[in-house]
């Protein structure tokens, strides 16, 4: 099987990359989401810790 | 260490013990979710030939299946932790249950995706109101509803209890969502896996779509451990052990003693 042929899934592209974009996609957002969480937390706590040292 | 003692047991359930643990496991998991990924996938679109109905159209079913799976499994161990958490008054529980809670819904919108678009090819329609998708979009109002309802509430602890309430209540949809093939008469099929029956399916499938249920699984594991800890480090900003956790240098002394001024004011 080619690489057209194989990005065609016999005529059902959109459906099958559609499920499979989607969902890797989520899973791409959601780690992206928590990864910037995390370090906005971490900022706003050293921000927290430098008041509390400069007190 | 003893697995089996309730001492170990208390111990892993104090959110300042289960931080780091749960920081060395993230990616453990990640890696593992990985490399399944690579392997589910190759099964899923090398090994596997196309279906004699169906054509390639039900390769969808390789992350469709593990979804739902997922989407179900993740509400009843949610359950399970709102429920020690009600019980023992276990901080890390309820945030557990938080934090598996988004991730949950996720896989219930990707089940409920997925299926509309295998749905589509081979349905002809994109959406039924058949008891199993009716139940599964219940399923996502479920997630809905526990994470707006902790998000409501101000106070942690009642937080905690009003959410946990509705996780157990509608853990009883999750029975419903997995039978409902059975006892109505629906467009979805039936199981064509099961623990008490032999798969109706090739093995190359069957294998690729088991895989990616562990992929699905680790990617929880490690996604649901980070956002445990976003919340431990949330709630725990003002204690000592994070303010040293996350400096870790020389000044960190100096700081943790002034942030435990400010937690005593």
């Amino acid at each position: 099987m080619n690489l057209p042929q194989f990005l065609d899934m016999g005529h059902y592209a959109p459906y099958v990359w559609g499920s499979y974009g989607v969902t890797f996609g989520f899973m791409l957002i959601e780690l992206i989401l928590l990864i910037t969480k995390r370090r906005s937390l971490i900022k706003s706590i050293a921000r927290l810790a430098r008041l509390n040292k400069q007190c | 260490m003893n697995f089996f003692t309730k001492a170990f047991w208390l111990q892993l359930s104090s959110p300042k013990t289960f931080y780091p643990v749960a920081g060395k496991l993230t990616p453990l998991f990640m890696a593992i979710a990985l490399v399944l990924t690579v392997v589910g996938l190759y099964y899923g679109f090398v090994l596997a030939p196309p279906d004699y109905q169906q054509g390639d159209s039900y390769r969808i079913m390789f992350i469709h299946v593990p979804a739902a799976w997922m989407s179900m499994w993740i509400y009843v161990v949610m359950c399970v932790f709102a429920i020690i958490g009600m019980v023992w008054r276990t901080r890390l529980s309820d945030m557990m249950a938080g934090a598996l809670a988004p991730t949950g819904a996720m896989f219930t919108f990707l089940a409920l995706w997925t299926g509309a678009l295998w749905g589509k090819p081979t349905w002809g329609t994109y959406w039924v109101w058949d008891a199993r998708l009716t139940s599964e979009l219940i399923l996502l109002f479920l997630y809905f509803g526990f994470i707006a309802l902790r998000a409501a509430i101000d106070d942690p602890q009642r937080a905690a209890r009003a959410s946990a309430l509705l996780a157990c209540v509608g853990v009883i949809n999750v029975p419903i969502i997995y039978f409902s093939v059975k006892w109505w008469n629906t467009l979805h099929q039936g199981a064509s896996v099961g623990l008490t029956q032999k798969a109706t399916m090739e093995e190359t499938m069957l294998s690729a779509m088991m895989i990616m249920t562990f992929a699905f699984w680790a990617y929880t594991f490690a996604v649901a451990f980070m956002r445990v800890r976003n919340e431990i480090l949330e709630r725990e900003k003002n204690s000592a052990w994070v303010a040293q956790t996350l400096s870790g240098d020389a000044s960190s002394d100096s700081v943790s003693q002034d942030a435990n001024v400010g937690e005593n004011k």
